[in-house]
């Protein structure tokens, strides 16, 4: 079966094309990501609450988000500026991990509409260089060996 | 608990992935894997130690040799290191769908 979602990412270069189609009008898909509530939204799950703490949906206007544990510790934030800003085409921001080693990101948002009620979204991010692409594409990765390896860890300490 | 050496260093060098690439074809000696490199022999072993302790390479005596193979097993395992950055944005679209159709039903 094809994946809804698809990433690109060729070898040696600092790009990550991320697509997938949606059976949603392009005006709500949109509207994912200009509404603070809404965003905050799908960007949670049950490990993690998202909320948006600044939203400014206009060109230089800034937006930053914080990420939540279950217990209410901050784990995680991100922020960064829009410079691009077409109501229901395109979207242009930056993307900054706030107290990470990482350096900034630059991402291209397209909105297409397919039909009436389907659409698609290609994601562009830009990282300064290959290698630090590589170490983002790795870190769901990382984080899966590293909880496998934590609930191992939680299993042998029980055998004791 | 210490974890090992990450496979995704021992990948990162120009030298180990030319003796994966070596190895693929066929299981050899040290000696044969040497011979295909302009530096040292040591530097060679140290390679394969790293290689070997990654679990990309196995080892198996032969007689009085020792070979080396691939282990296709790890290989795929860095093959699919993509896939699990793919799955959390599916996850994340996903739920951005059925938020989304929730929210038009409700307008």
């Amino acid at each position: 079966m094809e994946h809804k979602t698809k990433i690109h990412a060729e070898e040696g270069q600092q790009t990550i094309r991320i697509t997938r189609e949606f059976d949603l009008p392009v005006e709500l898909l949109f509207q994912a990501h200009t509404d603070a509530e809404l965003f905050g939204k799908w960007m949670s799950h049950e490990y993690a609450t998202t909320k948006m703490v600044m939203l400014e949906t206009k060109p230089n206007g800034g937006w930053r988000f914080e990420t939540k544990d279950p217990q209410g510790n901050l784990v995680f934030t991100a922020q960064g500026v829009f410079h691009d800003f077409v109501l229901n085409q395109k979207i242009t921001r930056t993307f900054e991990m706030v107290n990470s080693p990482f350096d900034v990101q630059l991402e291209f948002l397209e909105f297409e509409k397919l039909a009436n009620d389907r659409s698609k979204l290609t994601m562009y991010s830009i990282y300064r260089t290959p290698e630090l692409r590589d170490q983002l594409l790795k870190l769901p990765f990382a984080q899966g060996l590293s909880m496998a390896h934590n609930r191992l860890e939680e299993i042998v300490s029980k055998l004791k | 608990m210490h974890l090992r050496r990450d496979v995704f260093q021992a990948i990162a060098d120009p030298t180990r992935r030319a003796i994966l690439l070596l190895v693929a074809s066929q299981s050899m000696t040290a000696g044969a894997i040497a011979a295909n490199f302009d530096t040292a022999r040591p530097t060679v072993s140290k390679h394969l130690a790293i290689l070997t302790e990654c679990e990309l390479l196995t080892q198996e005596q032969d007689g009085r040799e020792m070979y080396y193979h691939l282990n296709p097993k790890k290989m795929k395992e860095i093959a699919d290191y993509i896939e699990p950055f793919r799955k959390m944005w599916d996850a994340r679209f996903n739920k951005l769908e059925s938020i989304m159709k929730n929210y038009k039903q409700k307008k």
